[in-house]
C-alpha cells in the first residue's frame, strides 16, 4: 500500500510539470508585459532593456520556465549591482505578484479560499444529503408517483444553465418576496456593509447562491445514485441477504448502500478540487467574494499571475484528490488490491 | 434478394429478423424521452432556420433607442433590448450561431478525441504514455476557467469572416476551436479502452495474421465498432459546447459584438434583469429547451446503441 502511494505520487510529478508548462506557455502568449510598464507613455528603450533584464524576460523560454519554477534568487540578475533576483519560484510558493494590486498572488488567492469553501462546501453537503435521500427513496420505490415525478423534474433541472437557475431563483425568492412585502433574500455579496459580517448576515446571503449551485447538481447526482442503487438492489447478494431473513432496512442500508456508495465516493472525491474554482458564474452573479469572482475580476484586468495561480492551485488539487480517491477506494473496497 | 415485390415488413427483412441497426431504432423509438428530445431539437432547428426567413440579419441588428426595453407586444413578440433591437429576431440569429458553435465544436472534440484514443489504444508504446499524460493533465485543469482564460487571450486576434451570407466576428472561430480543444479528453479515454479490448478480439488478430495493413484495420474494423459511444458522446458534446459557449459569452469573454449568440444576449441582460425579465427569459428558455432536448436524445441513444446498458432504468 505504501509502495502504491509512493508510486502514484511519483507518477503525479511529471503530470504536474506538464500542467505547469501548459499554463506557463499560455502565459507567454498573453502578450508583452513590458508594453504597459511605462505608465502613460510607451516604455522607453533603455527602461525596456533594464526591465527585461530584471524581470528575466531576456532569457530563452526554457530558462524563464526554470526561473518561474524555482525562482531566480540564486542567480545574479543585475550585473551592475550584483543583486540576485527577487523570485523564489512556484515550487517554494511564490506565484509572483499581481499586476494590478502588487500583492503576492498566493496571499490574494488564500484570502478568498475560506469564503469560496463556505459557499461550495455547504452546497456540496446539501447536494449529498438531498441526493442520497431522494435517490435511494426513488430506487426503493421504483415507478411510484414520487419516482416518476422526480425523474421528470430532475431531467429538466439537470439541463438548466446555471445563470438561468440563478436568475429564476432571484426573481422568485428575492424580487417576488420583496414585491409581496415579505422578508426577501439578498442577491449580492456576503454581508450587508451597513450591518457588518455577522453569522446571520452570512447565512442569509448564502441561501440563494447555495440553492443555485445545489439544485442542478442534486438533479444529476440523485439520478446517478438511483441507477447505482437499482443495479445493486437487483444483484444476487442482495437477494441472498433477503432470503436469509435480514430485515429490509438492514439489507438496504448496510449491504446495498455500502456497495452503491463506492462509485459515489469516486465522483465526490473528484469533484472536491473543483469546489474551489467551479462556481464562477454563481459567484459573479451574486458578487460572492470567492475564487471564481477573483478569477473573473482578474480576467477583465488581464492580471495574469493571479489567473495562473488559481489554475495551477486547482490543478494541483485535482491531482492530489485523484490520488486520495484511489487510496480511499482500496481501503473501502476489499476486492481491490494494488501491488 | 431484393424486397421489391414482397410485402414490406416494419423493421424486419425477409427472414423476419430485424437487423442490428433496426433493433437500435426500435429501442430508440420506445424511449419516450428520446423521442421528445428529437422533437425539441427539431423545433429548435426549425426555429432558427425559418425565423431567418421572417427577418433578415439587418433587422436583427437594427437598433432604435427610442424603442428600448419594451415589454413583449404585437410588434415585438419578445420585446426589445436595451438599445431597441427586437429580441425575437436576435434569438433567431443568435440561435444560428449558438447551434453552429455547438455542432462544430463537437466535431473538433470528437475528431481529436477519436484520433488520440485510436492512436494510443492501437499503437501503444511511448506515444500512449505521452498522450495519456497529456490527457490527464488537460483533465486536471478546470475547464471553464481555462476556457475563459484562453478566450480572453486569443479572442480578439481573429478578424471577421464571411460565411453563408452572414458576417461573423472572428471570435466565433476561436471559441469553436477552444471548446473543441478542451472537451476531447473523455472521449479519448473511452475510445482508448474500447480499442484496447478490440485489439484482442479474434477477428482483429485474424486480420493482422492475414497481413492487413494497420490503416485498413483501423478504418474498416476498429472504427465501425466504436461508433456507438462516439454517437452518444457527440450528441452530449453538442449540449456541452452550447452550454460552454453560453457561459463564456455570459461572462463577457465569448463571442463579441455585434454577432449575437444566446449567451451574449443574456450578457446584455445582466444589468436589466430585474426591470426587464423578457430580456433573459426567452434566450434562457431556448438554451434550456435545446440542452434538455440534447440530454433526452443522448440518453435515448445511449440506451438504444449500447446493448449492455439494459439495466433497470
Amino acid at each position: 500500500m505504501a509502495r502504491y502511494i509512493i508510486r502514484r505520487l511519483l507518477q503525479s510529478i511529471p503530470l504536474l510539470f506538464i500542467i505547469s508548462f501548459v499554463l506557463f506557455a499560455l502565459m507567454q502568449a498573453t502578450g508583452d508585459p513590458l508594453a504597459t510598464m511605462g505608465g502613460r507613455q510607451p516604455t522607453r528603450a533603455a527602461d525596456r532593456e533594464r526591465l527585461s533584464r530584471q524581470l528575466g524576460l531576456d532569457q530563452p523560454i526554457t530558462t524563464q520556465y526554470l526561473y518561474w519554477l524555482i525562482g531566480n534568487d540564486w542567480v545574479v540578475i543585475d550585473p551592475e549591482t550584483g543583486r540576485t533576483g527577487p523570485r523564489r519560484g512556484v515550487l517554494r510558493g511564490d506565484f509572483g505578484t499581481s499586476y494590478v494590486s502588487r500583492q503576492p498572488v498566493l496571499e490574494m488567492i488564500g484570502g478568498r479560499i475560506p469564503d469560496t469553501l463556505l459557499l461550495t462546501g455547504t452546497a456540496e453537503v446539501l447536494i449529498l444529503a438531498v441526493s442520497l435521500a431522494v435517490g435511494i427513496f426513488s430506487a426503493v420505490r421504483k415507478y411510484s408517483l414520487f419516482d416518476q415525478l422526480f425523474t421528470a423534474i430532475s431531467f429538466v433541472l439537470y439541463s438548466v444553465p446555471v445563470f438561468i437557475m440563478a436568475y429564476s431563483l432571484i426573481y422568485l425568492l428575492s424580487i417576488g418576496l420583496r414585491r409581496a412585502g415579505l422578508p426577501y433574500f439578498p442577491t449580492s455579496g456576503i454581508f450587508d456593509p451597513a450591518i457588518g459580517r455577522t453569522f446571520e448576515q452570512v447565512v442569509w446571503h448564502m441561501v440563494l447562491p447555495v440553492l443555485t449551485l445545489s439544485l442542478i447538481s442534486i438533479a444529476g447526482y440523485s439520478r446517478y445514485i438511483r441507477s447505482t442503487m437499482l443495479e445493486v438492489i437487483n444483484s444476487d447478494y442482495i437477494r441472498t441477504a433477503r432470503s436469509k431473513g435480514i430485515t429490509e432496512r438492514r439489507t438496504l442500508f448496510v449491504h446495498a448502500f455500502k456497495n452503491a456508495a463506492l462509485p459515489l465516493i469516486t465522483l465526490v472525491g473528484l469533484d472536491l478540487p473543483f469546489l474551489l474554482g467551479g462556481a464562477v458564474v454563481t459567484e459573479t452573479i451574486f458578487a460572492w467574494p470567492g475564487m471564481g469572482y477573483l478569477f473573473i475580476n482578474s480576467l477583465t484586468r488581464s492580471d495574469y499571475p493571479v489567473l495562473m495561480g488559481i489554475l495551477m492551485l486547482i490543478a494541483v488539487g485535482v491531482v492530489l484528490a485523484q490520488l486520495l480517491v484511489d487510496v480511499l477506494y482500496t481501503v473501502l473496497d476489499p476486492r481491490i488490491r494494488y501491488s | 434478394m431484393s424486397a421489391s415485390n414482397r410485402p414490406v415488413r416494419l423493421l424486419g427483412n425477409e427472414e423476419g429478423y430485424a437487423k442490428g441497426s433496426n433493433r437500435a431504432l426500435k429501442r430508440f423509438l420506445k424511449h419516450r424521452g428520446a423521442v421528445v428530445g428529437a422533437i425539441l431539437l427539431g423545433f429548435m432547428v426549425v426555429y432558427v432556420i425559418f425565423g431567418s426567413l421572417l427577418f433578415d440579419e439587418a433587422y436583427a441588428n437594427f437598433n432604435n433607442t427610442k424603442l428600448r426595453l419594451l415589454p413583449p407586444s404585437a410588434d415585438h413578440i419578445m420585446g426589445t433590448d436595451n438599445i431597441g433591437r427586437d429580441i425575437f429576431a436576435r434569438t433567431v440569429y443568435g440561435g444560428q450561431i449558438s447551434l453552429m458553435i455547438g455542432l462544430l465544436a463537437m466535431v473538433v472534440s470528437v475528431g481529436i478525441g477519436t484520433l488520440v484514443g485510436v492512436v494510443t489504444g492501437y499503437f501503444g508504446g511511448w506515444i500512449d504514455v505521452v498522450l495519456m499524460r497529456l490527457t490527464e493533465a488537460m483533465l486536471s485543469i478546470p475547464t471553464l476557467l481555462f476556457l475563459l482564460l484562453i478566450s480572453n487571450i486569443f479572442g480578439g486576434r481573429v478578424p471577421q469572416i464571411q460565411f453563408i451570407g452572414r458576417t461573423f466576428s472572428g471570435s466565433v472561430v476561436v471559441i469553436i476551436i477552444i471548446i473543441g480543444l478542451t472537451s476531447w479528453m473523455g472521449l479519448a479515454r473511452i475510445v482508448r479502452s474500447l480499442v484496447l479490448s478490440l485489439k484482442e478480439t479474434e477477428f482483429i488478430i485474424a486480420a493482422r495474421a492475414l497481413g492487413a495493413p494497420d490503416y485498413h484495420i483501423i478504418l474498416s474494423h476498429i472504427l465501425p465498432n466504436i461508433v456507438a459511444p462516439l454517437v452518444v458522446s457527440a450528441t452530449l458534446g453538442v449540449g456541452n459546447a452550447i452550454l460552454a459557449e453560453s457561459y463564456i459569452s455570459f461572462l463577457g469573454v465569448g463571442v463579441g459584438a455585434p454577432t449575437a449568440t444566446w449567451g451574449n444576449i443574456l450578457e446584455g441582460a445582466r444589468k436589466f434583469f430585474e426591470q426587464a425579465p423578457w430580456l433573459w427569459v426567452a434566450p434562457g428558455l431556448l438554451i434550456l429547451l435545446t440542452v434538455m432536448g440534447i440530454n433526452f436524445l443522448g440518453d435515448g441513444l445511449r440506451d438504444a446503441l449500447d446493448p449492455r446498458s439494459d439495466k433497470a432504468v
